[in-house]
């Protein structure tokens, strides 16, 4: 294949691409646009192959490599489940972030590249230098989001006395080792700038992700799919690959969208959010010395909750980590069903930062089966809530936290918030009167409408469902 | 051209055929309007209001008849009206062609043109906002529960008070038409437990959207005849159908039917032995009371006590709420008069090409022309289209049109992009420059797209999101065995090798997990 067909192949491996992205604003195109990316990946992968830049004697190995990664990576996705989601697309952000960093150690240590003026090889390796950092950062704050989503490693946050020095100080470490390596002319000294970089970059990375709360994992999740889309651009500078370039930035700027869009719904700033520390319980003492709630908490059985619905017209569900924890997603449809034939209009309200993903419990949801045109959006169900009869809460605290409407001074405030309390009963699921990840109070639970069904989401929904039968 | 509304004569009718309100809307389409004096009273319009309105006031019936150009009716004329209309007149109102012969002969025999709002061939939707028949069946529906609620010795909500606990009323109503459906949704918005029943399933859904339960019969048979109307069914349905109205009629406090196949005498749903088994103090309002009633202990017309059950045969449900049947179908009529006369002229045309008016004409200038040939237009509606429901409008996605950024900070962005892009610039080489250009576009091109991305699936978008950064792959691949020159012997090949072959391995397992990840997923979401 001529080097015209493979830039080609190129263009339109990146009009794919992009197509696949645009299939997304719709479940029904969807799945086109996953095809669309496959087919895309598929003539990228095969136009480089039979390229110019790929020999023949090349060949074998990359068959296996791409053998023993599809046979890897095609188990995982047949085995993982949906709960485990975030666990899994962070684990494998963390594998760009590695091979982008590969990728720019073999491209320095390669000699045959040939510049014609000292500036473009400096530029060439200022492209190494960022690629490598990028992808360590990715890899090694991937792995750290990797084992707080899958409970390896605790929620909450470590915050590491004056750790903002401590990224600062990094930093200038960083800058300072690259100005050093760019006036380098060993090899050797290079490889060694560049490991000590690296070094830092993962420490970097797991600092990071280490000081940030488990409330705040949607937006981790989203940016570090930003950061590996980074690398993969970063790595098209330093190789001269416009395809890399165009996906890189499409796939970052993609993830950086995500995670505006997950801060604003908890309305927090960005450079909050990384900067860490807000799921810290005891970090707002000032404000959480504020109102305390008063009154008293009821409970209530599965058997009243059960009442409740039967004598229900219009039902809400809003779910929450919990119910993913639970694994209570298949319980909670049949409920609906059941509800659906006895003529009560039910629907579910996602909050969207609930979870710990972005449309974490769209994609549960889905899995269990309830058709995506009764699960609404915060937007479009909230003013419903006062003609609302039962609101149930399955596992969920901040996101229907009232104080972040009605108390200024408590860490929420302002986060825009699923009103259940406007229903005119709201019955929230929980193990215990423990707070959320925010280590905030919730006003909801002392309500007067307000019922608390203690215990395991999945068994008390069995209940529920066992009464409703009955 | 003048319109005339003379006084309903016939016995109990309260209704008055145009409202006051609708005067000054037919001034406006260019018609004059007399009013026979004393004809809204009883529906609480003076003949003052119509004055006041622009209406001219005529003493008597006689002088009315002889004047109009076009006559505004609601019941069908007596004899003795048609003997005072003028040669050639037009009459709108309702006629009932099929019931009343002698009326139509009559009718013909004065060379008249008469438009019978009962023949309107309901099934466009053009001819909704004409539709005096809905109108009018609506209120019955809704009087039809303020008199069940008034003859019914207790509450219709359930309460929970300190003097006791109260259950709600169940009400049970056969046939879901236009009064079918308002009944279910006045008694459901008092309170009541309501539960109805209809030969055609597909009001079911209606049932439910109105806080109404749908009882089936447990027999297969599709029972819509076409033009929205029942039909006559088999006999096993109807065997069926009668162990599930008494079970039905047994347990509910208030029962409300409606039931009526046209031209044809009303089906008996309920019989005596129902009616027995019926709680003391229960009532039934029956609807069909006109057509011989749907209950074979109704009287027509009175509301009468057997076996402890109150069953109401009121025919003149309407009429009871005249104000507002008035209102309602004098608006009909007047939407029937910008029809006729689309040139806002005063001059009502008459134009055959045109369904609606067609249907409605059953004498033209003295000729029969009822019943008039179906319209062309709705073909097969015996399968009603489930109308997808309304996809969450494009407000949905709203993120992406929030408040525009304020100016400050839009110069700030501008003043560091400007800043950035100067550096570039001074420094860069051209080689770098192009890269640099597909690069900042692609950022936008990402941009745009990904904002148009539904909220619910942002999941599959990160995941599919990361199989397309797996594209890292090519990177790798251009390193495994690049075509060197002789002169870069020095290359330490198996090093870069190894490297290039372990990132080739990772990113696979990206690329084809992330993309089976996402299928999975997206493969969930459906409707």
């Amino acid at each position: 294949m001529s080097s015209s067909m493979a830039t080609v192949s190129y263009i339109g491996a990146t009009i794919l691409f992009i197509l696949s992205l645009g299939g997304l604003a719709h479940p029904e195109t969807a799945r086109r646009g996953n095809l669309f990316g496959m087919i895309g990946m598929g003539i990228a992968v095969i136009a480089t192959v039979f390229g110019p830049q790929v020999s023949a004697g090349g060949l074998p190995w990359i068959i296996i490599a791409l053998l023993i990664g599809a046979g890897v990576g095609l188990y995982a996705a047949k085995k993982v489940q949906m709960t485990q989601m975030p666990e899994l697309v962070a684990l494998m952000h963390s594998l760009v972030g590695l091979a982008a960093c590969l990728v720019g150690y073999a491209s320095y240590v390669d000699t045959s590249t040939v510049f014609p003026t000292a500036a473009e090889k400096t530029i060439h390796e200022v492209e190494i230098y960022i690629g490598i950092f990028i992808g360590a950062v990715t890899f090694s704050g991937s792995l750290i989001a990797f084992g707080k989503l899958s409970g390896k490693i605790g929620g909450k946050p470590l915050l590491l006395p004056a750790r903002h020095m401590l990224n600062l100080v990094g930093l200038v470490l960083v800058i300072l080792l690259g100005n050093w390596f760019l006036n380098t002319h060993s090899t050797g000294v290079g490889v060694a700038l560049l490991l000590l970089m690296t070094v830092i970059a993962l420490a970097f990375g797991v600092h990071m992700v280490m000081a940030i709360g488990g409330a705040d994992m949607p937006v981790v999740v989203s940016m570090l799919n930003s950061y590996s889309g980074w690398a993969a651009a970063a790595t098209g500078f330093m190789l001269s690959n416009d395809l890399l370039i165009v996906v890189g930035a499409l796939v970052g700027s993609s993830g950086a969208i995500l995670s505006y869009i997950m801060c604003r719904a908890m309305n927090r700033n960005f450079i909050s959010v990384i900067a860490g520390g807000f799921g810290s319980g005891g970090g707002t003492p000032a404000a959480a010395s504020g109102a305390e709630p008063e009154g008293e908490v009821q409970p209530i059985s599965a058997v009243d909750t059960a009442e409740l619905l039967r004598d229900a017209k219009s039902v809400v569900i809003v779910p929450g980590y919990g119910m993913a924890v639970a694994q209570a997603q298949h319980v909670v449809c049949e409920i609906v069903n059941v509800l659906r034939q006895k003529g009560v209009t039910i629907r579910f309200a996602i909050h969207p930062v609930a979870g710990r993903m972005p449309g974490h419990m769209n994609v549960l949801l889905a899995e269990a089966k309830v058709p995506y045109d009764i699960v609404l959006e915060m937007d479009e169900i909230n003013e419903d809530f006062p003609d609302t009869d039962v609101a149930i809460v399955i596992g969920a605290n901040d996101i229907v936290n009232p104080a972040a409407q009605e108390d200024p001074g408590s860490p929420i405030a302002g986060m825009p918030v699923l009103e259940v309390w406007k229903a005119r009963t709201s019955i929230v699921m929980k193990r215990s009167m423990a707070s959320g990840y925010a280590g905030v109070d919730n006003p909801l639970f002392y309500k007067d409408n307000n019922r608390m069904l203690f215990g395991d989401a999945r068994k008390m929904l069995d209940e529920v469902l066992g009464a409703l039968n009955a | 051209m003048l319109i005339g509304v003379p006084r309903e004569t016939a016995a109990g009718e309260k209704r008055v055929a145009t409202v006051p309100e609708v005067v000054q809307k037919l001034a406006k389409l260019g018609f004059q309007v007399a009013v026979e004096s004393g004809a809204g009273e009883a529906a609480n319009f003076a003949d003052d209001t119509y004055r006041a309105a622009g209406a001219e006031i005529v003493p008597d019936a006689a002088q009315l008849w002889g004047r109009a150009d076009i006559v505004f009716k609601v019941r069908p004329p007596s004899l003795e009206e048609v003997g005072l209309l003028r040669e050639g007149a037009t009459l709108i109102g309702f006629v009932w062609p099929a019931q009343n012969p002698e009326l139509m002969q009559a009718l013909q025999d004065k060379r008249a043109t008469v438009l019978a709002i009962d023949c309107l061939p309901r099934q466009l939707s053009r001819a909704q906002k004409m539709d005096a028949l809905t109108s009018m069946a609506g209120i019955s529906g809704y009087r039809a529960v303020i008199e069940a609620a008034n003859a019914f010795g207790r509450f219709f909500n359930g309460q929970i008070t300190a003097a006791g606990k109260i259950p709600p009323a169940k009400v049970f109503i056969a046939g879901v038409g236009v009064a079918g459906l308002a009944a279910i949704g006045t008694a459901a918005n008092l309170g009541a437990i309501v539960r109805a029943n209809d030969t055609r399933a597909e009001v079911a859904d209606q049932v439910v959207s109105l806080g109404g339960t749908f009882v089936k019969v447990d027999y297969e048979e599709e029972g819509s005849g076409g033009g929205g109307y029942a039909k006559v069914m088999s006999e096993g349905f109807l065997a069926a159908q009668r162990e599930m109205y008494a079970r039905e009629v047994q347990d509910a406090d208030i029962v409300i039917t409606t039931a009526l196949i046209p031209g044809k005498p009303a089906p008996k749903l309920i019989t005596a032995d129902m009616v027995k088994t019926m709680k003391p103090g229960s009532v039934i309002v029956d609807l069909a009371g006109e057509q011989g009633g749907n209950c074979e202990l109704t009287v027509p017309g009175e509301a009468v006590v057997r076996h402890g059950v109150t069953i109401v045969g009121y025919t003149d449900l309407v009429s009871r709420l005249a104000k507002q049947s008035s209102t309602l179908y004098s608006n009909n009529l007047l939407r029937l008069a910008e029809e006729l006369c689309k040139a806002k002229d005063g001059n009502a045309v008459i134009n055959f090409e045109d369904d609606a008016i067609r249907g409605l004409t059953v004498i033209k200038e003295g000729e029969l022309t009822w019943p008039a040939p179906p319209p062309k237009l709705p073909a097969a509606a015996t399968k009603p289209k489930t109308d997808a429901a309304p996809i969450a409008a494009p407000k949905g996605h709203g993120h992406g049109s929030s408040e525009p950024m304020s100016v400050k900070s839009l110069a700030i962005v501008f003043g560091v992009g400007a800043l950035l892009f100067l550096l570039v610039g001074l420094y860069a080489p051209a080689s770098f420059l192009a890269h640099f250009t597909v690069f900042v576009l692609a950022c936008f091109v990402g941009y745009m797209v990904v904002w148009n991305v539904t909220p619910s699936l942002h999941t599959p978008l990160m995941s599919v999101t990361n199989a397309i950064s797996s594209i890292i792959a090519i990177g790798a691949l251009v390193q495994v065995a690049p075509p060197l020159a002789e002169s870069a012997s020095d290359r330490p090949d198996g090093l870069i090798l190894f490297l290039a072959f372990f990132a080739l391995a990772l990113t696979a397992v990206n690329m084809f997990g992330g993309f089976a990840v996402t299928r999975r997923m997206l493969a969930m979401f459906r409707k």
